[in-house]
């Protein structure tokens, strides 16, 4: 055990690569991110799932309401969206706690930080390819969506731009940054059944506490659950008539880009510091 | 080359790896043996930063892995075959590898061939068998080109051709001028492929020195020699007689004598001197894997009291407890040469001047296996 190697003689020349070498960046991460997400079926599944409720739904309320004639007299045409959407976001939280907790129960997880030791860059890189794929498959949905429900209903009061831009740009925003909220549960669980968990929970549990709080003592709680839980908060984006208090215009957006921040911090944080 | 100083990591009140300190030089095949469970796998994390040690440091080229620069360059690594998405292509998952190293894409086609998996490489990976799987991750490995390669049991599932191909690759790498560390638990393979040895054992070094070293310093030879049943006295007194001349005797539960120390030929002039007939007399040679096995066992052993206490630590994995000797017990030539202190043989029964017979199996045996030691124990002696 002294000397070990002593007949090992001359150290051999070190290999060095013929391959010429260059340093791996931020750009890299994202290529590889996106060869990843694009070749799992994972990706088309709940992607393929959520443009067949957008549009499934969008246009069935939209045909319900023409065929019944009903009057829809201060509501705008556009919130026949916010159905779709609300079901489509659960294909994006499901997908996004995937996206890295699928590495973590496979052991991928492992041969990707040994192929690049910088933990920061694979979990930024990830979350700008899923934010990025969220936003444009959401924002053309709802696009055509809003679109066919305006063409179906022709009602007299058309949309503002103001409202197509509530009702399509911030909408995306808004199930682009669920879908990242998702993406850092699922990097802080790192187990997929456990994170869809709770995300679903996230979504539904302040409604379902709601519900039960008839005390009067508890009257301002249930009213802020009610008011700051994600269905409604998507719903104040089509419709800014109804809350009188609780977010108002695009509040919603930021108040997700604030929990959604606080997240990926900590996600960033726990990856840079635990063993995987 | 790697270098790990007083290398040490915990989980809660175990330690997986307890102050290691070893080199990996480039140039040749370095073994990394132990018992599953042993600290192999954390050991391999830990040089390659996805472990974070709880004392001591491990570097490569100089420095800690996360800080390599290219480090994806530098090493490449199989930790577990397994560790690939299964709905993945092959291609596919080595090309998202090859684009986050910054290596071209046309490499992954380069290493897919080396490893043998073009014709599959389109398929995805969750059909693959664990040996296509061991390639895909000794594809993964060589795709930077890497100077330094971990291979975590690289062998596990493969066949015969493949073992021999994975033999072969090591020790060219090797020749290339890279360094290579393979782990595995089996000493036969080890034999074949590393040039140095780095054994340990629960966490600890063992042994760290050349196969060559390894070989000459722990297979001991010795002779059997079988005197007639029928003439006990015979046996004393060829006893006797080959001890007078130097020779270092041990009985067998058979009633054979285990000879150290003398060449066959002296062993039968003392025996013919002796007028002492012979009806056995056989060279024989103790493996590399009894050797290892020992050795193994002896890092059970001593530490095993330790265990005890701890309760959860004695028999982290199935199969950790003694070496599977046992059910060997009723052939001849079992045995793995004597320790040391030649009392510690349980099998002595009444002959041995201080051989309580179960008492040290016993201690050594952990608590959560009684119902297989006392019956082991009980064979030899029916066997008498």
């Amino acid at each position: 055990m002294t000397t070990p190697y002593q007949q090992q003689g001359t150290p051999a020349a070190t290999y060095s690569s013929p391959i010429p070498v260059r340093k791996a960046h931020l750009g890299d991460a994202l290529a590889s991110e996106w060869t990843k997400i694009r070749s799992v079926r994972s990706t088309m599944w709940t992607l393929g799932v959520m443009a067949v409720l957008m549009l499934g739904i969008g246009i069935l309320a939209a045909v319900t309401v023409s065929a019944a004639d009903a009057d829809l007299e201060g509501e705008p045409v556009l919130f026949l969206g916010f159905f779709g959407v609300l079901l489509g976001s659960l294909c994006v939280m499901t997908l996004g706690v995937l996206t890295i907790a699928s590495e973590y129960g496979t052991g991928m997880i492992r041969t990707t930080l040994t192929a690049c030791p910088s933990r920061s860059r694979v979990l930024t890189a990830k979350a700008i390819v899923y934010f990025l794929l969220v936003f444009t498959v959401t924002f053309v949905l709802t696009l055509v969506v809003a679109a066919l429900q305006v063409a179906i209903l022709d009602t007299g009061a058309a949309p503002t731009t103001e409202d197509w831009v509530r009702a399509t740009f911030a909408v995306s925003l808004y199930v682009a940054l669920l879908g990242l909220l998702s993406l850092a549960l699922g990097s802080l669980i790192r187990h997929s059944a456990g994170a869809i968990t709770v995300m679903i929970g996230l979504v539904l549990l302040p409604l379902v506490m709601a519900m039960f709080m008839y005390a009067e003592s508890l009257r301002t709680v249930q009213e802020s659950l009610l008011e700051y839980s994600i269905p409604s908060q998507l719903g104040v984006l089509y419709d800014n008539s109804v809350a009188e208090s609780g977010p108002q215009g695009w509040e919603p957006v930021w108040i997700m880009l604030g929990v959604t921040a606080v997240a990926l911090g900590g996600a960033y944080a726990a990856l840079n510091s635990r063993d995987v | 080359m790697i270098e790990a100083v007083g290398l040490t990591k915990r989980y809660g009140a175990k330690a997986a790896v307890y102050n290691l300190s070893f080199q990996v030089r480039p140039g040749a095949v370095t073994g990394f043996l132990g018992p599953n469970g042993a600290g192999k796998s954390t050991t391999m994390r830990m040089i390659l930063g996805l472990d974070t040690p709880t004392a001591g440091t491990v570097t490569i080229g100089g420095r800690p892995y996360r800080q390599t620069p290219n480090a994806p360059r530098q090493v490449g690594a199989l930790l577990d075959a397994k560790a690939v998405h299964g709905g993945r292509s092959a291609r596919n998952h080595l090309l998202s590898l090859a684009q986050l190293s910054g290596i071209p894409a046309r490499r992954v086609d380069e290493v897919l061939g080396v490893v043998g998996l073009q014709d599959v490489a389109r398929k995805r990976s969750k059909g693959f068998s664990l040996g296509m799987g061991q390639r895909l991750g000794i594809a993964a490995a060589l795709l930077g080109d890497p100077q330094v390669l971990l291979f975590d049991e690289p062998v596990n599932g493969l066949d015969p051709e493949g073992i021999l191909w994975v033999r072969n690759l090591m020790k060219q790498l090797a020749a290339e001028g890279r360094t290579v560390f393979v782990s595995s638990h089996l000493m036969s393979e080890m034999a074949l492929t590393a040039d140095h040895l780095i054994v340990i054992g629960r966490g600890q070094l063992l042994s760290d020195m050349s196969v060559k070293e390894f070989i000459s310093a722990n297979s001991a030879d010795f002779a059997r020699v079988r005197t007639p049943d029928t003439e006990p006295a015979l046996r004393e007194k060829l006893s006797s007689a080959l001890s007078g001349a130097g020779g270092q005797v041990v009985p067998e539960p058979d009633g054979a004598l285990r000879v150290m120390g003398l060449p066959l030929p002296q062993i039968s002039e003392l025996a013919h001197g002796a007028d002492v007939r012979l009806w056995e007399l056989s060279p024989h040679q103790a493996s590399l894997e009894e050797a290892y096995m020992r050795m193994t066992q002896g890092a059970v052993d001593y530490r095993s009291t330790a265990d005890q206490k701890a309760g959860l630590m004695q028999q982290p994995q199935p199969g950790f407890g003694p070496p599977p000797q046992i059910p060997e017990v009723p052939q001849q030539g079992w045995y793995a040469p004597p320790a040391p202190q030649p009392g510690a043989n349980p099998y002595l029964g009444g002959q041995g001047p201080a051989a309580p017979p179960a008492a040290p199996p016993a201690a050594a045996a952990p608590p959560a296996a009684p119902p297989a030691a006392p019956a082991d124990l009980t064979k030899p002696e029916d066997a008498r």
